[in-house]
């Protein structure tokens, strides 16, 4: 498709993407899985101008002014809620937060109840987090407002995947070496088995074109997870071997001691990210972290603060951070389209004959 | 009807312990069946009922349910369940055991499974002799395992004195611990809790040790994956009294089903991978696998409206277990008589009651069956007390058209 035909004033982004709503036909955002690669990319691109607005001295719009924004957070947050309320704020949305803690929620009729309350309260649009995998999608059921999955239990991460392939594609960009993901060697390592945030990376990653490597010990090794087209790895030191990108998760070490690992030293000397382990990546490799780290643990301080600038240093962990919230200010200003009547939006989503 | 007049339904099929079904008539008088065949006429003074060709089968005995739901059991044509002793309070004693071993007739039959262990925590033994005298036809472990090994030797031993079937939930609780789901792509995908299915393998190995060397009989009230079959078979091949069940959720469905975390489909043993669901129609196939039941546990929203692993497990399966047993017979799995030994002999056999099979001299238990009748599943009608049902809106063949429970027609 040509960019003749990008006639609506709404794709703000140039890019090969279908018309209106055809470009992302979803009423909310549970997951990378079940989006095409190009629906990926349309958020991506739509991204960039957040982006832009974001590095400006006043950063504040009104596409979104008079809409009502609630964070229900179910499980504690602190970076992921403030990158949430602060894409909405810029916005011009009206954001309320709401904070539970996990065990006074823990019973699902209250949860129900919950959405139902959030619900009637006329919610323009409710991102959610929550312990338990699969949580958001049974609110979502239970809802009129688009709904973003901001985490729920061992399931999905999907803004945490779009900012780390943002994150990506502008380091990509900043070096040379253009915007494709084909062919690119990530590494993710840590907790495979209880992360949302790998497995949101690997649906998002392998649907982009890389080639995703999992580096965990076989406790935090989900089964058959080969099948998701990603290669598994227990020695960090092959896994790293030419890898572009380095991910490292998060290691619940106050969860996990003795259970899954024998202690954090000991993990540190088999999965930690050295300068010298990340000498065997390949020259100049990027190194991300979806935060908090721990440091001395899963990546040393030494790596963890090479940030990047004009190209040069190869930790991209504060930049992340950055796309998050621009990321989520095209995911919100996105799913609102419909409720805001934009042209070509203003029909309903999932319409037959589409893909859904 | 009353009890005292003599009832002959005629003009149907009867079920047969062995080949097929052949038609004849059937003649009760008071709770006793009093005559079957080809040759068999009313008498004076009988209620007549006309099979119109339609099967004349044993009632169903349920083996293994978690809640006395009248109406789902007879829609199902179950005539006698036994009761889990996962109830609240639990049937760890004898005046528990009584009380649920009454509270079913005259229409229904309840034969309490008693707990193995005091409040079915798995450390200390309880009063299994008393209960036995009290009215438990078996022993159960209930809904877990008992995980120390020196118990469970202790328990075997002593229901082999006593006489007793041990019915055993397999699942090694160590490896299983909170797991939700079958260690697969589907949990991986779905990040649900999940455990390796070879944990019920370890359990059934563990326990068929154990029976082999206590003499004890042992009933593996769920075997649901290949591994753990090939082990039963094995066990039986060499003469241990061992005997596997399944529910008809372990036949129908594979954990590629979890795709929508829809809490109907939580079970335990949770659902498996698409070759031990394969595994599992071969074992009933070869008579590996001899009781099929409902694990009837209806459960209302507040227990299922949740997230997946958040929510209570089990299904609503009394109305479902004969149309989908019925299939097994349509896929050529099995035969009629095999259903019916599945789902009515077999388990009244391990429970020591007279039942589940058409005889002179038996409990009037009868089930007049149209086996291909086509109805669909409804989870808001449901006779049951809760419509946690896999199958809502899917297709059946197979229903109850009468019901007698000792020569009293209570559908």
């Amino acid at each position: 498709m040509g960019q003749t035909l990008m006639t609506s004033p709404h794709n703000t982004s140039a890019g090969p993407f279908p018309l209106g709503a055809a470009a992302f036909p979803h009423r909310g955002l549970l997951g990378i899985a079940g989006l095409a690669p190009h629906e990926i990319l349309f958020l991506l691109a739509e991204a960039e101008q957040w982006v832009e607005l974001n590095r400006q001295p006043t950063k504040r719009v009104d596409h979104l002014h008079g809409l009502t924004i609630i964070n229900a957070f179910f499980e504690n947050s602190t970076r992921t809620l403030l990158s949430f309320e602060i894409a909405g704020k810029r916005l011009g949305a009206d954001v309320v937060n709401m904070q539970a803690a996990t065990s006074s929620v823990k019973k699902g009729e209250t949860l129900i109840d919950t959405a139902m309350t959030l619900n009637a309260m006329r919610a323009d649009a409710i991102v959610i987090r929550h312990a338990s995998s699969g949580a958001v999608r049974l609110i979502s059921e239970k809802v009129d407002c688009p709904v973003l999955n901001a985490g729920d239990g061992q399931h999905e991460h999907p803004t945490q995947a779009l900012l780390d392939a943002l994150t990506i594609r502008h380091a990509l960009r900043e070096k040379g070496l253009g915007e494709s993901f084909v062919g690119l060697t990530v590494v993710i390592c840590g907790d495979i088995l209880h992360s949302r945030v790998a497995r949101s990376n690997i649906l998002s990653l392998t649907a982009l074109g890389a080639n995703v490597r999992v580096c965990a010990p076989p406790a935090l090794m989900p089964a058959e997870v080969e099948q998701m087209r990603v290669t598994p790895f227990y020695d960090f030191n092959a896994a790293l071997k030419g890898a572009d990108v380095v991910m490292m998760l998060r290691l619940q070490n106050e969860r996990m001691q003795g259970q899954f690992i024998p202690s954090p030293r000991e993990y540190r000397h088999l999965y930690g990210l050295t300068l010298d382990r990340l000498a065997l990546a390949a020259p100049g490799a990027l190194v991300m972290h979806p935060g908090p780290m721990n440091r001395g643990i899963e990546i040393d301080s030494n790596v963890a603060d090479m940030h990047m600038k004009n190209g040069e240093g190869q930790s991209l962990i504060t930049r992340q951070v950055e796309m998050g919230v621009a990321v989520r200010m095209a995911c919100l200003e996105v799913l609102t389209r419909k409720a805001r009547k934009l042209e070509g939006w203003d029909m309903p989503a999932n319409n037959k004959g589409s893909w859904a | 009807m009353t009890k005292a007049a003599g009832l002959t339904i005629t003009g149907g099929l009867l079920v047969a312990a062995d080949g097929a079904p052949f038609p004849g008539a059937i003649r009760c008088e008071g709770d006793r069946i009093v005559a079957l065949g080809g040759d068999v006429a009313p008498q004076d003074g009988d209620r007549v009922v006309d099979a119109g060709g339609k099967l004349i089968a044993p009632g169903l005995v349920d083996l293994g349910v978690f809640a006395i739901d009248k109406p789902a059991f007879h829609f199902g044509g179950i005539t006698r369940a036994a009761l889990m002793p996962d109830q609240n309070p639990p049937l760890d004693r004898s005046s528990t055991v009584r009380y649920a071993a009454q509270s079913g007739k005259p229409d229904f039959w309840v034969h309490p499974l008693a707990a193995a262990t005091r409040g079915l925590d798995g450390t200390e033994l309880a009063e299994v002799a008393l209960m036995r005298d009290a009215g438990a036809r078996a022993v159960s472990t209930g809904r877990r395992w008992i995980a120390d090994s020196g118990i469970m030797l202790r328990l075997l031993r002593y229901c082999a004195m006593l006489d007793l079937v041990v019915v055993t939930h397999a699942e090694d609780g160590g490896i299983t611990g909170n797991a939700v789901a079958t260690a697969s792509e589907m949990a991986t995908r779905l990040g649900l809790p999940s455990a390796p299915a070879q944990a019920e393998a370890l359990a059934v190995a563990r326990d068929i040790a154990l029976a082999e060397m206590a003499g004890a009989r042992l009933h593996v009230r769920q075997v649901t994956t290949a591994a753990a079959l090939d082990l039963i078979r094995a066990a039986q091949g060499r003469g241990v009294a061992v005997s596997a069940g399944v529910t008809p959720a372990h036949f129908m469905l594979s954990d590629t089903a979890l795709a929508d975390f829809r809490t109907f489909l939580r079970f335990s043993p949770p659902l498996r991978q698409e070759a031990d669901r394969k595994a599992v129609i071969a074992a009933i196939a070869d008579g590996t696998i001899s009781v099929i039941s409902s694990g009837h546990d209806p459960r209302g929203p507040e227990d299922k409206r949740l997230p997946f692993a958040d929510a209570e497990p089990g299904m609503a399966g009394a109305e479902t277990l004969l149309p989908l047993t019925m299939n097994l017979v349509r896929d050529g799995v099995i035969d009629m008589a095999a259903a019916f030994r599945l789902i009515a002999t077999n388990p009244a056999a391990l429970l020591g009651v007279d039942a589940g099979v058409l005889t002179v001299g038996a409990q009037a238990d009868i089930a007049l069956i149209d086996a291909d009748r086509p109805w669909i599943v409804s989870s808001d009608k449901m006779a049951a007390q809760a419509g946690n049902t896999p199958f809502d809106r899917q297709p059946m063949q197979g229903r109850v058209l009468a019901l007698w429970k000792g020569g009293m027609q209570v559908v």
